[in-house]
């Protein structure tokens, strides 16, 4: 790191509506360093960025890349800037190859030298150890190789300053510290990185300066040397919070669910989970790891009812000690609802699944209720009671219950949701990815009500990417790797490296990562 | 590189975050205004004629007499109860351009009913509740074929309910022969005109319009409640948001989809009843007329909102008769029923262009410090 100055944001203020996402920010950054951006969501973190990479405009403040007084209207801009930003939501195109994808855009001349690419992006790779096939379909590539992919084209564009929004949400450990290895190389050829994450075990890790943002303001910045998770999430969040997750342990114990030999194939032939058989318990947390797409998703649909599940699968519920089982395999989810099941799901794609968006909060909250009562009509007072409830105990920010919930942020929607499912009072409560692009705050926030609802005597499912979290809320983890069933861990004494090695092989044979 | 433009974007566009209600009916009317304002520059433009006194005679040819102002609204009724029948398909997300069809098949059993048992000697009450009965069960049927294909099969709606249209007009072709009156004139002709059984009233000028108004606007109210209140209303909701939704939160999306649509297909079955005992007393490929695709941008204009959908039809129907009033009054000012057509054109495209002020700001940066907000 050297004291030169690459970019300089000054007073920068960014309102939308009356919202207001940044409020004269300032924020330098320097030549050769690794910058971490921290703060909750919507603290204006990626707005912030995208200010600086032309996606938008501030309403007022400057920016000076090198010293000199710049204005960047476009992305285009920025990257006569030199500056390049690799988003969240990949801007690929899948049917190009990665060459193709490099080159997008740039048409300078009638003719592309392909082969000329090639040769700059091997020259890329080589300097700062990527690997990418510049032949190879996007299509065909997993999320990692993605994201290298992006790195790369904003590299061959000639980028000095990168930023980078939450890279790792989608990454395994493993695969994390094989990013951190390229940033840092980049870092030494004399690179500006700004990456953007709410993981705070990974800004002690990588970055060398911290900058924190909080509801929109500029709070401060800090050598990481010389601070701790602590200091940094009390930063973030205003007041001193604990970050320990607790694991309490319940006395009630007892078998909720049963499944075994659970095989499910989906519309286009692949084989999406295997002959997965474990036992759920009440009053525990079970914790589901894996790669994204190992089937965690569809193991949770097909117990909600909502998967076609292979002959020979078994899945057998008991609502109380010493009752007939009852087995779910071949039925809808309103055979479920009518059998009595209490069954709460709370499934990764919130607003395409969980929650309806264009409705308000009343609505959303009758969903499940709706059919409730005898009369044609929908009785909407319970459902108006709950959400007021749910906006009151879990602290949704929103401008009243009769907004759609698509206008919330992330962590709201995410409460609301969660809020609806755990008011059934279920005996069986599943979640995937309940926390994921959630702050620190709602996280916690999650982690307490998944543990009431365990103390309450109900059986927890809990599919999560963050093996840290997983490690400390779960009594017992579930490796899945590639469909399959390939371990089964106590969280209290388990590690990290074990679950991760987990993710990737099964116990007998070797799958490529 | 160094880059030293200092040009600020001239306009910035930004979402609104929710407007007062006032607020967006205020710039619907001031876009309805600003649409006549062009209308009345077009006018003045190709036939030089003063534009107040021709929207003038737009006005009086609509509501000049009691007879143009009851025929405004018999042709508004009848639009009013196809968008109003359309409302829980297009709601569900479920294109039903099959409104013509359902419409036109309506009107066929109407006309059956009136034909082959007008001259049983029933009250004529029972054979108009019979007649109804008749259309809206024909309307149904053609309004889940499509949805149960849709449903179990997969099929496209779209497709299918156009297609659908097609078939209920080759049907008409085939009954007009048989009941062909007078002899050679390969049309319907007036059902029963002496005797006037099946007839919704003998008072044609007043009665008539005005009990079709009455059916119409408790099918509106009723569609309204049912929409918004009811558990079925509340699913079709679901469904048209999202299907992975619907599942999840246990409904039956083919279930639901199914019997929206034979709700939709009845009431557009109903308009049928309504254009041949009350308005035409006839059945010709004129009874539907290309209104089951006009409602469609009724239902749109007014999102699905029954009630809005009262103000939209009254409107179109209105720059129809408006638009026929002109091209009789002003034939020889080269003022013909296209340029009415256009000003009907302009009109609707200000309403629709209307919403994106709605939904959206502009800000103009006009050189420094100055701001201008629209």
């Amino acid at each position: 790191m050297t004291n030169e100055v690459a970019v300089q944001m000054v007073d920068i203020t960014k309102t939308f509506g009356p919202v207001v996402a940044n409020n004269k920010v300032n924020l330098t950054i320097y030549r050769g360093e690794i910058l971490s951006l921290l703060g909750e969501n919507g603290s204006g973190k990626t707005t912030l960025m995208n200010m600086l990479s032309g996606i938008y405009f501030p309403d007022s403040g400057s920016v000076f890349v090198d010293g000199v007084p710049v204005t960047i209207r476009s992305p285009k801009d920025a990257f006569n800037l030199h500056i390049g930003m690799i988003h969240q939501h990949f801007k690929l195109v899948d049917v190009l190859t990665a060459a193709e994808n490099i080159i997008l855009g740039l048409n300078e001349k009638a003719f592309i030298d392909l082969k000329d690419v090639r040769k700059q992006v091997a020259q890329i790779c080589d300097r700062y150890g990527f690997v990418v096939n510049p032949d190879k379909k996007v299509y065909d590539m997993s999320v990692s190789e993605k994201q290298t992919l992006e790195i790369v084209k904003v590299l061959y564009r000639g980028a000095d300053i990168l930023i980078l929004d939450e890279p790792t949400a989608v990454l395994t450990p493993q695969e994390t510290q094989k990013l951190f290895h390229v940033m840092r190389n980049m870092k030494d050829d004399g690179k500006s990185i700004i990456i953007i994450t709410h993981k705070l075990h990974e800004v002690l890790e990588i970055s060398d300066r911290v900058a924190v943002l909080r509801k929109g303001e500029y709070i401060g910045d800090i050598a990481t040397q010389l601070t701790s998770a602590q200091e940094l999430t009390d930063m973030m969040v205003g007041r001193a919070v604990s970050l320990n997750i607790d694991r309490p342990q319940c006395e009630i114990k007892r078998e909720c669910l049963s499944v075994e030999h659970l095989s499910v194939i989906d519309a286009d032939g692949v084989k999406k989970l295997k002959d997965v058989s474990f036992t759920a318990y009440g009053g525990e947390v079970l914790g589901i790891a894996g790669i994204s797409g190992s089937g965690q998703k569809e193991l949770l649909e097909a117990i909600a009812g909502l998967q076609f599940i292979q002959q020979g699968g078994s899945i057998l519920y008991s609502s109380a000690e010493g009752e007939q089982p009852t087995q779910l395999v071949g039925r809808t989810p309103r055979d479920i609802k009518r059998m009595g099941v209490r069954l709460a799901f709370v499934p990764e794609d919130r607003l395409g699944m969980g929650l309806v968006g264009s409705m308000d909060l009343t609505d959303n909250m009758l969903l499940r209720s709706y059919k409730d009562g005898a009369s044609p009509f929908a009785n909407r007072a319970n459902p108006r009671n709950l959400a007021k409830t749910v906006v009151e105990e879990l602290e949704v920010v929103t401008p009243s219950i009769s907004t759609p919930v698509r206008k919330l942020s992330g962590g709201n929607v995410q409460k609301v949701l969660v809020g609806r499912e755990i008011a059934s009072q279920p005996s069986l409560l599943m979640s995937a990815y309940a926390v994921r692009g959630l702050d620190i705050n709602t996280s916690y926030t999650i982690y307490r009500l998944m543990n009431e609802q365990k103390m309450r005597g109900a059986a927890v499912i809990y599919v999560g990417e963050d093996l840290d979290v997983l490690l400390e809320l779960c009594d017992r983890i579930l490796v899945l790797c590639a469909g399959e069933v390939s371990g089964l861990v106590d969280g209290r004494n388990t590690t990290k490296e074990e679950v991760g090695l987990m993710m990737m092989h099964l116990p007998n044979k070797e799958v490529e990562a | 590189m160094k880059i030293d433009h200092k040009k600020e974007p001239i306009i910035r566009i930004s979402k609104r975050v929710g407007i007062q209600f006032w607020k967006s009916w205020l710039i619907r009317l001031a876009a309805i205004a600003l649409s006549l304002c062009v209308c009345a520059l077009l006018i003045f433009a190709l036939s030089g004629l003063n534009p107040i006194k021709v929207f003038g005679t737009m006005a009086k040819g609509v509501f000049g007499t009691q007879r143009k102002l009851m025929n405004w609204v018999r042709d508004t009724s009848v639009l009013l109860c196809i968008a109003v029948g359309l409302a829980p398909a297009f709601k569900m997300r479920f294109w039903n351009i099959g409104a013509e069809g359902q419409m036109l098949v309506g009107g066929i059993a109407a006309a059956a009913c009136m034909i082959h048992l007008g001259n049983l000697g029933m009250p004529n009450v029972v054979l108009l509740l019979i007649m109804a009965s008749a259309s809206i069960i024909a309307g149904g049927v053609w309004g889940v074929i499509p949805a149960i294909s849709k449903a179990y099969l997969n099929t496209n709606e779209t497709l299918f309910t156009l297609m659908m249209n097609y078939i209920a007009m080759q049907f008409l072709l085939f009954f007009t022969p048989i009941w062909e009156h007078p002899a050679g004139s390969n049309k319907v002709g007036i059902i029963n005109s002496v005797t006037k059984v099946g007839w919704l009233s003998e008072d044609q000028k007043l009665a008539t319009p005005l009990i079709m108004l009455f059916i119409v606007l408790i099918v509106t109210v009723l569609m309204f409640a049912y929409l918004k209140y009811s558990k079925q209303g509340y699913e079709i909701a679901v469904v048209g948001e999202s299907q992975r939704t619907a599942k999840y939160a246990a409904i039956n999306v083919k279930n639901v989809v199914v019997r929206s649509m034979t709700i939709s297909g009845a009431i557009c079955g109903l308009a049928g009843f309504l254009s041949v005992a009350g308005a035409d007393h006839t059945i010709s490929e004129d009874t539907a007329g290309g209104r089951g695709f006009i409602a469609i941008i009724v239902a749109w204009l007014a999102k699905f909102n029954t009630f809005v959908m009262i103000l939209i039809a009254a409107l179109i129907v209105f720059l129809d008769k408006g638009a026929i009033a002109l091209a009789s009054e002003y034939s020889n000012y080269n003022l013909t029923n296209d340029v009415a057509d256009i000003i009907t054109g302009i009109i609707l495209f200000f309403i629709l262009g209307s919403e994106f002020f709605i939904n959206y700001k502009i800000k103009f940066h006009l050189g420094k410090g100055k701001e201008e907000i629209a």
